[in-house]
């Protein structure tokens, strides 16, 4: 997919990017508001999941991001080509984010990135499935070790995965469902497998 | 100051400055690929280690603070193993193509490879593989040289004022360049041509033209702004290859602007190389007697207050003088130098010198502009103004067209002389207000009401005290000043410009005098056209003299400030051309005036004599103002100011013959309409 074949002629904030805008830019002393420029990317990225179901960031929307911080057009495209979080590339509905590093990698990743693979339809990282439902890309540490293996669903994690219930979650995501993010076996947050292991009783017993 | 041993010498530097810094007062040279002088600390090439006493490692001398009895080592065993191995990673994705990199033999990364480099890589992998960018016609790309120091983004950012070059993505893929393909806007591009310390932005023009040994190196001045940037002109053979700044702290820093650096392919094209005599209408070949014999003939058939001369905007001093000399000699007080028709007071000059001078744009504490685009007519000069606007607390404003993009930000207040009091509160509060007038606001027919008025606001705003002068008078050409500096302009009962050209004269001397329509000139006036371009006046000359451009001779030239500069021969003129004052010489030699000076000490003593300017070669009188009173004004009107130079890179004769001057102008602006021939 070619960048110049889908980069939109223009971009403009909706009301709900504006009023997020509104409150981010307050956060930064008179003067400095070119430091909001990492969060008013995320709300580019944001709206254009919310109007075209793929949330990446245009470089139309960059240069309107420039304008309204008053910031040099480079300096944004510095920033937001930096930070893998942004796509500067169209991406599918759903973005699976599977972490390779080690622990997830000892704790059976590539059984995961497999299963995004066959019940997906993609064909490795940096993939879109022919249906623009999934992209799928390779990231480093998210810092849920303890429940490894993990895949990031856009903002969600899912966690204590394997090839089975990695398929399970793809399938569901194609039929238009949101399961809970966490872990998939039931485990309450980075609590051991199967319950308490400790403080298991009450004082008087 | 903080006490500092450096290789157990010991300096003095002030708090705050660099190890760097104080290893170079050490006498030490520390290798670097990202620190400049005058650009912001990166501290990324990591070149510059050096051993500090009680450091668990080497540290970056460039951004590390100096520290009071701070013990520095800059040639230990572990400062060199350490420069050896950086050395080694930026060589890792560097092609090691010297032999086809037009940087060989002046390249930092070369040479400093010599000083540090292995001999043999140990490196097999495949190197990175960076795509070229396509940044304008001036300067050529091949990425992947670059070791990506950000001199360039620096530069652009801080100096230029125009934040277009960055560092995109990350890691290994990081790459320099504009992100969306596009050509730099910068007047100061050619720039970054000097300051990449690798072969990564070469020269475009100069791309496989030369190398540096084989050239001959001259010291000159750049005429093509008022600025007077010092230059060296690197010549081989009969041809100027390329133009490059040299460091004058006072003028130009280190920087030159495009136009200076770039047209010189202009001074091979459409040159004027033997003289001309019109005869039956035409012009036709002539030698040189036959010029003179046709020239001295209407001379001396005329009276001498029926001849007159004009001097151009690249008229050096010296054949100023001396068409001035041959003027009297003829009996005629019929002399301008204002070409542009601006109408500047030359009664005194402070009306018509850039006063707080260049170096003295650092002091400044508010200024305004009036009716010029600083950033477009002295590129060299407005940096000067956004580094003083950098440092902070400096209210910039401007009466002109407005749209102006002076690189700072800048109120407009107007686009007529009439907005010129809506600054006047902001000056008044500074302690050293500047006004800088351009030479274009002077173009019109209220010029010497709106010159009256800018020097009335500088008196009433105390920008006209006895240790501050507040008032600029900014020119184009580097000709100009030295003209008003002789006092070439109408003597007793002499005809202005306006006069000679509507039939006040009868013969008429062009001194590169391009910069008016030649149909002004009134029919039946005998024109001698002296000059080195073949542009639209030398086709309305009957005599033409074709004289040396200033790469081809030795002049003296006084910039805007009043500064005069020698300029130095560098190749010489083209076929019969010869030096301009010689010219002048030998015809009055020819018609029995001989001028009093026969070489070139006898006519700088007589230019030093004629102003004190040219005693005092290099260097400027800076003064206050003994004088507040003003020069005589009248109405101005609510006509718009009009810049004088429409198109940046075709201002003059020189760079209207320039290839690379006519793509530039293709590439940032509209395509020009071909001139009828």
């Amino acid at each position: 997919m070619s960048t110049e074949t889908v980069e939109p002629t223009s971009f403009a904030f909706d009301a709900e990017s504006e009023a997020k805008i509104a409150t981010i830019i307050k956060r930064y002393p008179e003067g400095k508001q070119a430091s909001a420029v990492i969060p008013l990317l995320y709300v580019v990225q944001k709206q254009m999941g919310r109007q075209t179901g793929s949330a990446w960031v245009p470089r139309v929307a960059m240069d309107v991001v420039a304008e309204r911080l008053s910031m040099a057009p480079i300096r944004v495209y510095e920033v937001c080509t930096f930070y893998f979080m942004f796509n500067t590339r169209p991406i599918g509905r759903f973005h699976l984010q599977v972490c390779g590093t080690t622990p997830c990698w000892l704790r059976g990743s590539d059984d995961v990135l497999r299963a995004c693979k066959d019940a997906g339809g993609l064909k490795g990282y940096g993939d879109t499935s022919a249906d623009g439902a999934f992209t799928l890309t390779e990231m480093e540490c998210m810092g849920a070790c303890v429940n490894a293996p993990m895949i990031a669903v856009d903002d969600d994690y899912y966690e204590d995965l394997d090839y089975e219930s990695t398929v399970k979650l793809i399938e569901a995501l194609k039929r238009g469902e949101r399961p809970t993010p966490g872990s998939v076996i039931g485990r309450q947050t980075s609590a051991p497998v199967g319950g308490p292991m400790v403080l298991t009783g009450t004082e008087q017993d | 100051m903080a006490k500092v041993t450096v290789d157990g010498i010991e300096v003095e530097v002030p708090n705050g400055a660099s190890v760097l810094q104080a290893c170079e007062a050490a006498g030490k040279e520390i290798p670097r690929f990202c620190y400049h002088e005058r650009l912001s600390v990166a501290g990324n090439c990591r070149m510059c280690l050096v051993e500090v006493e009680k450091a668990p490692k080497p540290v970056a001398s460039c951004a590390f603070p100096v520290a009071e009895g701070m013990k520095v080592f800059t040639d230990s065993a572990v400062v060199r193993q350490a420069r050896r191995n950086v050395m080694e990673f930026l060589l890792i994705n560097h092609p090691l193509d010297c032999p086809i990199c037009d940087q060989g033999g002046e390249c930092d990364l070369q040479d400093q490879a010599v000083a540090f480099g292995s001999d043999a890589s140990r490196y097999h992998e495949p190197k990175r593989a960076v795509k070229d960018k396509d940044i304008g016609p001036l300067i050529k790309t091949v990425m992947n040289r670059c070791i990506q120091c950000t001199r360039c983004v620096r530069f652009s950012a801080e100096v230029a004022g125009t934040s277009e070059l960055g560092g995109t993505n990350r890691g290994e893929n990081m790459e320099i360049g504009t992100y969306v393909e596009k050509a730099l806007t910068s007047e100061l591009s050619g720039n970054l041509i000097d300051i990449c310390p690798v072969g990564a932005l070469t020269s475009r023009p100069y791309a496989f033209v030369s190398r540096p040994w084989e050239l001959k190196k001259t010291d000159s001045i750049d005429v093509l702004d008022a600025t007077g940037a010092n230059i060296r002109v690197d010549a081989r053979g009969p041809e100027v290859l390329r133009i490059i700044p040299r460091i004058n702290e006072a003028v130009n820093e280190e920087w030159m602007a495009d136009r200076g650096r770039f047209s010189f392919d202009g001074l091979k094209r459409r040159r004027l190389d033997r003289p001309w005599v019109r005869r039956d209408g035409k012009l036709v070949a002539a030698t040189w007697p036959e010029a003179f014999a046709a020239i001295a003939a209407k001379l001396s058939s005329v009276p001498g207050d029926r001849i007159g001369a004009v001097a151009g905007a690249l008229a050096d001093a010296e054949s100023t003088l001396a068409l001035k000399d041959l003027m009297t000699a003829y009996g005629s007080a019929n002399l301008d130098c204002r070409e542009d028709g601006a109408a500047i007071d030359a009664s005194r000059p402070e009306f018509w010198r850039f006063n707080t001078t260049i170096a003295g744009i650092d002091e400044a504490d508010a200024l305004l502009i009036v009716g010029s685009d600083v950033r477009r007519e002295a590129p060299v000069l407005n940096a000067r103004i956004r580094k003083r606007w950098t440092a902070g607390k400096f209210p910039v404003a401007y009466v002109g067209p407005h749209g102006l993009d002076l690189t700072y930000p800048a109120a407009h207040l107007g686009a007529g002389p009439g907005a010129m009091q809506g600054f006047a509160e902001t000056l008044k509060a500074a302690q050293k207000p500047m006004i800088i007038l351009g030479r274009g606001a002077l173009q019109r027919a209220d010029g010497a009401a709106v010159l009256a008025a800018a020097w009335a606001l500088a008196a009433d705003v105390g920008a006209l005290t006895a240790d501050w002068h507040g008032f600029n008078l900014l020119h184009l050409f580097g000709g100009e000043v030295g003209a008003l500096e002789l006092g070439f302009v109408p003597g007793a009962d002499g005809k202005g410009l306006d006069a000679m050209l509507a039939g006040g004269v009868d013969a008429l001397w062009l001194l590169n005098a391009d910069g008016f329509d030649p149909a002004r000139i009134a029919a039946g006036t005998f024109v001698i056209y002296q000059g080195h371009h073949g542009d639209a006046m030398a086709g309305r000359a009957d005599v033409i003299l074709p004289g040396a451009a200033y790469t081809e001779k030795d002049a003296t030239w006084v910039n805007t400030e009043g500064r005069a500069q020698r300029g130095r021969l560098a190749i010489f003129p083209p076929g019969e051309a010869k030096e301009d004052w010689r010219i002048i010489r030998a015809f009055s030699e020819g018609v029995g005036k001989a001028l009093p000076y026969a070489d070139m000490h006898a006519i700088r003593a007589a230019l030093a004599a004629a102003s004190p300017v040219f005693a005092r070669v290099g260097d400027v009188a800076r003064a206050g103002c003994a004088d507040p009173a003003g020069p005589a004004g009248g109405e101005v009107s609510g006509a718009d100011f009009v810049l004088p130079l429409p198109v940046y890179h075709q201002a003059d004769v020189i760079s209207r013959a320039s290839d690379v001057m006519a793509q530039c102008a293709a590439t940032y602006g509209p395509a020009p309409a071909l001139a009828a021939e």
